[in-house]
């Protein structure tokens, strides 16, 4: 115990190409870039499922059979198929990005679609009635009304790219996982533990921040604390599993 | 595909190991999450303290919690025991939620027939309230069993042999077989689960026709 802390707060792990800040720059950079493509993705493609009821039963099982595969199999399996393909750093770093999309697709996805199905009919037809197109609808009924769902699809997204991103360094990329997989490879207890403890702590960070940024993307209306309320079951957010 | 038949024992091996270090967690975790979820429900207060609690365990990630699992409870680093205490923690935090759900689900009438009816409250629980929270108890379960098999690969990389050993394997002497047996394996392992869980589901309930 007192080793790991030493492990922690020795000045020298703070420094330099492979130190904790830099690490975790990559770790969240690495998050962010499969984030960003997993969003643009999934979020048109669960709205336009939602929204006209097509190709429900293949999101549905694709959300559910992804959950089945081993990432790290899939991991391991991308970066020999592709990187001998590209060149250089790339072919570890776009596999690895591929993969940690491909396991933030399923949450998002499913968040989205069961968001625009579950908003209220009866506020759907209302904006009809008021004379409201396809899109209108859209954009300022079934959206703000589903931001609850998607944003915790978002959450669980977030959640699950983080944690396998520790995983990056099995293929010699960068992270906070690097002093997990360091430390195995050169027995070095302090500083695998000194890195699970940070990665631990960015996980629980991020998920904080997540769950603020959740509480300010949706509506007042919906959450009830106006006098008006919409109806708003919550539901579960999909599950990580690494 | 030529290795995967001649490695076929191997594989089993892996698999067995695989089965129980996902599956025994699953009983376990199931065990502990029937009073937890139980006092989440019975007394409102701690319901999100619990739920939420039970929450920040599942955001750490596995190849973490595997490392930090000797500095916790003590155990070598190599011990089976660390995945097995790990895997547990993670299905706890996962069916707390569910079970404490799942009672609320309980139709209030129901409970008050019972009550009505002389049972104690230990006995409404087990008889009445418990049993009819199954199916959405069974469907938390369904999801942490697919969540578990899939987390345990990760083991391999602190050395515990199961089918994540044939990702590192493979991974070491870039060679795809191994890779892909394992991935199949992995999602027939966690097909097996969920078959099981629902049969026994469809057993326990033996009141829904669907």
């Amino acid at each position: 115990m007192n080793a790991v802390l030493a492990w922690l707060t020795d000045p020298a792990n703070w420094h330099g190409q492979d130190g904790i800040p830099v690490r975790t720059y990559q770790h969240l950079l690495y998050s962010f870039v499969a984030l960003a493509a997993a969003s643009v993705i999934a979020i048109p493609l669960g709205l336009w499922v939602g929204h006209t009821g097509r190709g429900r039963f293949l999101a549905v099982n694709l959300t559910g059979g992804l959950r089945a595969i081993p990432s790290l199999g899939l991991l391991f399996t991308a970066v020999m198929v592709l990187g001998p393909v590209l060149h250089g750093d790339a072919g570890i770093f776009v596999p690895t990005e591929i993969v940690l999309t491909i396991l933030a697709v399923p949450p998002i996805l499913a968040g989205a679609y069961a968001g625009v199905e579950e908003v209220d009919p009866a506020a759907r037809d209302a904006a009809r009635g008021m004379g409201m197109s396809g899109a209108e609808v859209l954009w300022q009924v079934e959206i703000p009304c589903a931001m609850p769902l998607l944003a915790s699809g978002m959450r669980a997204a977030t959640l699950q790219v983080v944690a396998t991103a520790t995983l990056a360094a099995t293929v010699s990329l960068g992270g906070l996982g690097r002093f997990l997989i360091d430390g195995l490879g050169q027995l070095d207890y302090p500083q695998m533990a000194g890195g699970a403890v940070l990665v631990a702590l960015l996980a629980l960070l991020v998920d904080l921040a997540a769950a603020t940024l959740q509480r300010v993307v949706v509506s007042p209306g919906l959450t009830r604390k106006t006098g008006r309320s919409i109806r708003f079951r919550p539901r579960r957010a999909p599950v990580r599993a690494t | 595909m030529q290795w995967i038949f001649e490695h076929l024992n191997d594989i089993g091996y892996y698999a067995v190991q695989h089965a129980w270090l996902a599956g025994l967690p699953l009983i376990i975790g199931l065990v502990i999450s029937i009073p937890l979820g139980w006092l989440a429900r019975r007394y409102r207060g701690l319901y999100t303290p619990v739920v939420v609690g039970t929450g920040l365990l599942y955001t750490i990630p596995s190849l973490a919690l595997f490392i930090l699992m000797p500095l916790i409870v003590g155990t070598q680093i190599l011990d089976p025991l660390n995945v097995v205490i790990a895997m547990t923690i993670y299905t706890v935090a996962l069916l707390t939620r569910t079970v404490a759900d799942g009672l609320a689900a309980v139709p209030e009438s129901v409970v008050a027939s019972a009550s009505a009816m002389g049972l104690g409250r230990v006995r409404r629980l087990f008889t009445v309230e418990l049993p009819l929270a199954v199916p959405v108890i069974a469907a938390g379960l369904r999801v942490a069993a697919v969540s578990n098999v899939s987390i345990v690969s990760v083991a391999a990389l602190i050395g515990v042999p199961q089918l994540g050993s044939l990702f590192t394997d493979g991974f070491n002497r870039d060679f795809l077989d191994p890779i892909i047996a394992g991935v199949i394996a992995c999602v027939l392992l966690s097909l097996a689960f969920d078959i099981v869980i629902v049969v026994v589901t469809r057993w326990l309930t033996p009141w829904r026709t669907a």
